[in-house]
């Protein structure tokens, strides 16, 4: 029997009892990956998770066309399982990640190498402790090209900017580029062994902190899973409003990100207006909840800030004004010979390697894959009203600049929709207590691309595994591939195109 | 080049008059200096610090909340059955201990003095910052980074955010200090020529934020460099980072200093 027929089937943001889960032989495992994937199934989540008698995988496989996630597990591997990788690379950083944390060796892994040097999370006496010795971040071997001319260019982990940290090797030939490769996992705090055994009175902090400026996004992703492990949702007036504060996250990033995308090519007039404007949305959810972050807005059983109808006009009358600003500063970008030239042609990555590196979001979306959770795989308010999929094709920056744009005019447009029909009802409702030996994964498109949670509760409803997966663990490759053949000096500017989060890659 | 001219002309100017003139207006929900009426308190309740994620409060025998581990969520005013304590919309927080950061009824954040005068000699007009993430997620870094734009031009007071520690007279540190950028964290400093400034912005830099106790962090920037100006708040507003760092710089009258 096939072992991709065998994949138990729910909706994203809905849970199953885990012995609804099939415990696959390896050789299905690895057809139902493989199937799943020459399907045009992508993979959302494949981790270890400790159980008594050793660790086991777990693989979720979003099927974007029947709006549904597949979800199987296997026995456990002991301490290796054959790597999938050369035949499957979107799971690479995945079968990486399953050594780091299970020590479980993916044999055949071509570029077995620490994701977040984070020390092996292990099982003693039933509980989860963390063991002294760690490799030192950013020491490892890096992928040489040696020849006469060939030289090697390091930067990181501190940069000149205010950004995070992270470590760029990069292979140069004067100043063009052959290889890049990016070692993370300097920001790691440990969030996922933070989780297990919660949830308590910190977890929805950790959540909230997992990437900072993609609070609302993982906060709801993290919300959803509650709800759907104890059997409940979030009212529709909550999800209405965590629907607006989920699009002026993505507002404020894409705004500001093209103001950044312009700072880099020198093209001040727009670097200059967006870095204000990103901060008026920014306003906008501090004036919902009080934190220009949305902190504390998004919570179990809906959210935890209403709006009233004299609210409601002024943001409306505020995201008017923004986005007519907004307006005004981005389409300068595409009137700007100087800002296009050094756009178009750019850090390009084509759509057979988008597809096949897996990736997501305006990153995906720029390389022509019509993938988009919330349409594809819409929770909370996204289930009723629907906001188009904004696709462009060459595959470089201007692609992953002009995306964004449309997707701010598409996110305006939503909100102001959602500000005029906000729902009647209560905004919050009690949610039952979580459900014992379940599994629940939630898939919510923050501005970033696909956040994918999965949670596993034990017998007494306490997170046994609670898996956290950002856009940017699936993208942070596409960054290196675009590098190929560019100039060094384009580095910034490809970088910003995709903006990804270091802290949530390390978690 | 028309366009340019009238989006030039649409965007106006929007650089905010602080500290000369007013304040920009806080959102109605902002979370800022806490309010506390110990009066209120019911005998024996610790109800407010059980449901306080970092352990900030402690609310036996005196309610107190330690503003440097306080993430500003207000679950313990949620919790408090009698209103005892609120968040007010004050955004001064910063302070130039750690001490400094714990309130109670009588006594608020005692906010940051200015530097002594060899020191403002020497940084007052001219003061470069290296930035360093240890850990951060991006919030903090967000709105350090929020400062160099039009509406709070930071140059104007001289100070600016450099690429180099080599170019800098100090740091500003976002971040619980992870293992993993202690190391990074200690080189940068020791690039700075003395004498330097280190300034650690948001929960986590201050005291360790949600991550606070965890072994992968250092419970913020001073377990590894000495810390100047403690910038509570997750993240701190902008306008919060920005009163710390011009309450350094003496750039703020005494009389806006009183509480």
């Amino acid at each position: 029997m096939s072992g991709f027929g065998r994949l138990a089937r729910a909706k994203a943001g809905s849970s199953l009892p885990r012995a609804a889960l099939p415990c696959l032989e390896w050789a299905e495992l690895e057809d139902a990956l493989l199937c799943g994937v020459s399907l045009g199934l992508r993979v959302v989540a494949y981790f270890a998770a400790e159980e008594p008698g050793g660790a086991k995988l777990y693989l979720v496989l979003a099927d974007d066309a029947g709006s549904e996630v597949a979800i199987g597990t296997t026995r456990s591997p002991g301490t290796e399982f054959p790597s999938l990788t050369p035949r499957c690379p979107q799971v690479h950083l995945f079968e990486r990640e399953i050594a780091e944390q299970y020590g479980i060796r993916p044999a055949g892994h071509p570029w077995l190498k620490p994701v977040r040097f984070a020390p092996a999370l292990l099982r003693r006496n039933g509980a989860l402790q963390v063991t002294a010795e760690s490799l030192a971040p950013g020491v490892i071997d890096f992928y040489r090209v040696e020849g006469e001319e060939v030289h090697e260019v390091g930067v990181g982990p501190v940069h000149a900017g205010v950004i995070e940290p992270g470590h760029f090797r990069f292979q140069c030939h004067g100043e063009e580029v052959f290889h890049l490769e990016i070692s993370l996992g300097y920001q790691h705090r440990g969030v996922e062994r933070a989780l297990i055994g919660g949830p308590d009175r910190r977890s929805v902090h950790y959540l909230e902190t997992v990437a900072g400026d993609t609070t609302i996004g993982h906060c709801t992703a993290y919300c959803e899973v509650l709800e759907s492990l104890g059997g409940s949702q979030a009212t529709a007036r909550g999800a209405a409003l965590r629907g607006i504060a989920l699009e002026l996250e993505r507002l404020a990033n894409h705004v500001g990100d093209l103001g950044a995308l312009a700072g880099d090519v020198g093209f001040l007039p727009t670097a200059s207006y967006c870095g204000r404007l990103r901060g008026d949305f920014l306003n906008l959810t501090a004036e919902i909840c009080g934190s220009r972050f949305g902190r504390g807005l998004v919570r179990p059983g809906g959210a935890q800030f209403d709006l009233d109808e004299a609210m409601v006009a002024a943001l409306q009358e505020r995201l008017d004004r923004a986005f007519t600003d907004s307006r005004a500063a981005i389409e300068l970008l595409w009137g700007a010979p100087s800002v296009m030239e050094r756009f178009e042609g750019t850090g390009v990555v084509p759509r057979e390697v988008a597809l096949e590196l897996g990736l997501n979001g305006p990153a995906a979306r720029a390389s022509g894959l019509d993938r988009d959770a919330r349409r594809d795989h819409p929770s909370g308010i996204f289930r009723f009203h629907h906001i188009p999929v904004a696709i462009a094709d060459s595959g470089d920056v201007f692609a992953r600049a002009f995306v964004r744009w449309l997707e701010i005019q598409r996110s305006v447009t939503f909100v102001g929709e959602l500000l005029a029909a906000l729902p009647r009802g209560p905004l919050w409702r009690e949610v039952a207590s979580v459900g014992g030996s379940r599994v629940a994964v939630s898939l919510v498109e923050g501005w970033r691309g696909e956040i994918c949670h999965v949670a596993l509760t034990d017998a007494a409803g306490r997170f046994e595994r609670y898996k956290v997966i950002d856009p940017s663990f699936h993208n942070w490759n596409a960054v290196a591939y675009a590098l190929r053949g560019q100039q060094i000096s384009d580095f910034p500017l490809c970088n910003k195109s995709f903006n990804l989060s270091y802290c949530g890659h390390d978690l | 080049m028309f366009d340019l001219l009238r989006t030039r002309a649409r965007q106006g100017h929007r650089t905010i008059s602080f500290p000369h003139g007013e304040p920009p207006e806080l959102p109605g929900r902002f979370r800022g200096h806490p309010i506390i009426d110990q009066s209120r308190c019911a005998e024996g309740c610790t109800q407010c610090a059980d449901a306080c994620p970092t352990g900030a409060i402690s609310s036996l025998p005196v309610l107190e909340v330690d503003l440097g581990k306080c993430l500003f969520c207000a679950e313990c005013a949620t919790a408090c059955p009698t209103g005892a304590l609120s968040y007010g919309g004050d955004y001064r927080l910063a302070a130039g201990t750690r001490e400094d950061l714990r309130v109670t009824q009588e006594q608020g954040v005692r906010l940051a003095r200015a530097l002594d005068a060899k020191s403002r000699r020497l940084f007052g007009r001219s003061l470069k910052f290296r930035q360093v993430s240890a850990g951060g997620c991006n919030g903090c870094e967000s709105e350090v980074n929020v400062l160099s734009t039009v509406v709070w031009d930071l140059g104007r007071f001289g100070v600016q955010i450099v690429a180099s520690p080599r170019h800098a007279d100090g740091l500003i540190v976002t971040g619980p200090v992870t293992e993993n950028m202690r190391l990074a964290l200690q080189q940068t400093y020791e690039a700075v020529a003395p004498p330097k400034l280190v300034v650690a912005v948001g929960a986590c830099a201050v005291a360790g934020g949600p991550y606070i106790d965890h072994p992968e962090v250092h419970n913020g920037a001073d377990a590894v460099v000495p810390v100047d100006l403690y910038v509570p708040g997750c993240p701190p507003h902008p306008l919060t980072i920005l009163d710390g760092l011009l309450r350094l710089l003496g750039r703020i009258e005494a009389s806006k200093t009183e509480r």
